[in-house]
């Protein structure tokens, strides 16, 4: 599927120097915690207006039942955040860091308001645009997503039976 | 139930018995250590040669980054045992990311996650190490009374079962074709044909360094130290006076701040390729041809799922029966990549995480997920003039990191990958192929397949790329040939450091590496505690 080409994602190199730029202004102001990850404000929004998207079609109708499940995947996704190498961590906060500049989030996402107000097509949208752009640090910002929201989700015994899939053996597990 | 009601715990056992183990998570000041060898490493090749040193009346001390965990710890499940058990999380990645590798970090190293696939190295792989690194040691004879004393030590058999669908569909597809297949030894004693071997083995049949050679050198009085990170070497002209170890908090993360020194006469590196490399590289260890760290290879392995009308259940049963090496035969060994074709286990997590795309699309595979069979093949890099495999580097602070290219003859490889993969599905019968592209929709006809995969572009992660076999970084070498090592594993230019791990091998080795490793540093660690005892070395007895 070839997705619209949005004039955001057109202006690669002044997308890649405003990463650049904005990753290292993001890391001067905002020091790595010392205990690794963490996210807060509108690093936080962005990563609740991501997962959403990307678990479409597997999250329960019901408002009340689909805030929990949200919930849960987004702490499992913190989780496994927390376990990768310190400069993993690093990494994926200056993503989430710069998704909450204003400009860059417009610049890279297309998004022009905050991302708590974000629609869940116009999220699915860049993160299409991300996984197959011509900068590699998009694709590789896409892949990230991808691997932590969905390993996330389905690391959770939780979401098993709706594929079918029994478990390892009770006796032992 | 806790398994240990069901399961004995030989790990708890052993340290009831007073094995000497020190969590250096627990270690609350810098201490001094020493032996006679100390071993970087806990893997398969570390743990052979825990094994023929501690028998051979050496004092051993192996160094682990991992933590000491066992059956009673295997609950079969990702979100446990990837944080627990691999390297990063199971999300080590090349430096463009265009790559996962999947690779051990706890005792046992990749042995205590791995599939249990055992393959002696393939005679084509070793007559090209003959003839163009000069290893005229590394005849198919010279090494078969090695593979076949690791064979037994290991208990590497036929597997008497029958094999489970996902593996049995590439057999039935394959012959369908024409294509040959074969039955894949593994490394088991008691199999309970579970299919989680990727998590740890929660009944201890699998034959893992973890409850072999480890159990062994500890029963023989070796100490074992885990959660230490060996940072470098501590050189001394053109020796090595031991080893500099950063201990780790209990997750495996962060530095304590107390630091291990071990002393020792010899240095025995088995960290596998990747860190091996690296340790070198930050202790500066002397390379005057700057090969060290080069021709690091991967198996770059091109996956397809396909999806059948029957249930497959990937995850159960054995995790890889079925093998065949057709198509590392169709062109010569330098010529385009050949590639090794094998049946992956399909876990939740690791078939979400591996195939491409996200919401209704991503969903609507997943629901299909016990339909779905899983297909794996693993090009041979390092034989091709252009295929010289990846670089491993430092980053700043001093982690390593490996750049590994995928350039024309790689993505070559990949496409006739692809393509037969899908080929074999549609023959045995499935009604829809995807393969692991982020441009590829699912096919739903050999015809339709054939046609898509000829126009996927190939490039850095939209082609899904994954590994589980490192190998390469100090590759050995004859008289005369550029190595870092040589035929006896001795680093060149430092008279008493030896690499004993995947990261000798020239090239990669065209078959899951385990029982290559095995075998080779057997025969390594026999002749170093020859040299160090003056006394023919102990043989291992399972």
């Amino acid at each position: 599927m070839e997705t619209t080409r949005r004039r955001f994602l057109k202006t690669g190199l002044l997308a890649a120097a405003l990463l650049a730029a904005g990753g290292g202004w993001y890391r001067h102001t905002h020091p790595a915690p010392a205990h690794g990850f963490a996210l807060d404000g509108e690093a936080r929004a962005a990563l609740d207006a991501i997962v959403p998207a990307i678990l479409a079609g597997t999250l329960p109708d019901a408002p009340a039942d689909r805030t929990h499940a949200l919930a849960a995947t987004t702490d499992r996704v913190h989780q496994a955040i927390l376990g990768l190498p310190l400069s993993a961590q690093q990494e994926v906060q200056d993503l989430f860091g710069l998704l909450a500049i204003g400009p860059a989030r417009r610049l890279l996402t297309g998004l022009p308001d905050g991302w708590a107000g974000a629609r869940e097509a116009d999220v699915a949208a860049f993160l299409q645009a991300w996984r197959v752009h011509r900068l590699a640090l998009l694709r590789t910002a896409y892949a990230a997503l991808h691997d932590l929201v969905l390993g996330g989700w389905y690391s959770d015994p939780a979401h098993w039976d709706a594929i079918g899939y029994p478990g390892p053996i009770k006796e032992l597990a | 139930m806790s398994n240990e009601a069901v399961i004995p715990d030989p790990i708890r056992a052993g340290l009831a018995r007073g094995w000497k183990v020190i969590d250096g998570a627990q270690v609350d000041a810098d201490r001094d250590l020493s032996a006679d060898v100390v071993i970087v490493g806990s893997g398969a090749g570390g743990g052979v040669t825990a094994e023929i040193l501690a028998l051979s009346g050496l004092s051993v001390i192996v160094v682990e980054e991992g933590a000491l965990k066992s059956s009673r710890d295997f609950k079969m499940r990702e979100a446990e045992a990837y944080p627990a058990l691999y390297q990063e999380s199971a999300a080590r990645k090349t430096r463009d990311k265009a790559i996962n590798i999947l690779q051990g970090r706890t005792v046992g190293g990749s042995t205590t996650v791995n599939w249990t696939s055992s393959f002696r190295t393939p005679p084509t792989t070793l007559a090209f190490w003959q003839q163009r690194f000069g290893l005229s040691t590394y005849g198919e004879a010279d090494l078969a009374p090695w593979f076949e004393l690791m064979e037994a030590r290991l208990h590497v058999a036929d597997w008497a079962g029958a094999p489970n669908e996902n593996n049995d569909l590439l057999r039935r597809g394959a012959a369908k074709l024409g294509i040959p297949t074969g039955l894949i030894r593994r490394n088991v004693n008691g199999c309970w044909n579970l299919g989680y071997c990727g998590m740890g083995c929660p009944t201890n049949a699998k034959q893992s360094m973890l409850v072999t050679t480890i159990p062994s050198a500890l029963d023989h009085g070796a100490t074992l130290v885990t959660r230490a990170r060996a940072e470098r070497l501590v050189l001394n002209g053109d020796k090595a006076d031991g080893i500099d170890c950063t201990l780790l908090d209990a997750a495996g993360l962060h530095p304590t701040g107390r630091r291990l020194r071990i002393r020792a006469r010899h240095v025995v590196l088995a960290g596998g390729a990747i860190n091996t490399p690296a340790l070198l590289l930050r202790s500066k260890a002397p390379d005057p041809g700057g090969q060290l760290g080069k021709r690091t290879f991967l198996h770059p392995t091109l996956v397809s799922a396909a999806l059948f009308p029957q249930r497959v259940d990937g995850y159960a049963g054995a995790p890889q029966t079925v093998y065949s090496d057709h198509f590392l035969h169709t062109q010569p060994i330098d010529g385009p990549l050949g590639f090794k074709l094998e049946a992956p286990p399909l876990h939740p997590v690791l078939l979400a995480t591996t195939m491409q795309g996200f919401g209704e699309e991503h969903a609507a595979m997943m629901r299909q997920f016990p339909h779905i069979q899983g297909m794996l093949a693993l090009l041979r890099d390092g034989f091709h003039a252009e295929s010289q495999g990846g670089t491993v580097g430092l980053t700043n602070d001093g982690a390593p990191v490996l750049d590994y290219p995928l350039n024309d003859p790689v993505w070559d490889g990949a496409r006739r990958a692809l393509l037969t993969m899908a080929e074999i599905q549609f023959a045995a019968g499935a009604t829809g192929v995807q393969v692991a592209h982020e441009r590829a929709p699912r096919y739903a006809s050999w015809t339709e397949a054939q046609k898509g995969i000829a126009a996927l572009p190939f490039e850095p992660q939209l082609t899904r790329v994954v590994s589980a076999h490192v190998m390469g970084g100090c590759a050995m070498a004859g008289a005369g040939h550029d190595g870092v090592t040589g035929p006896d594993g001795r680093y060149r230019g430092l008279a008493n450091v030896s690499v004993h791990d995947g990261s000798l091998f020239p090239t990669s080795i065209g078959a899951n590496p385990q029982l290559s490793i095995y075998g080779i540093t057997a025969r390594l660690a026999s002749d170093l505690a020859q040299a160090l005892t003056g006394r023919p070395a102990a043989r291992p007895q399972a």
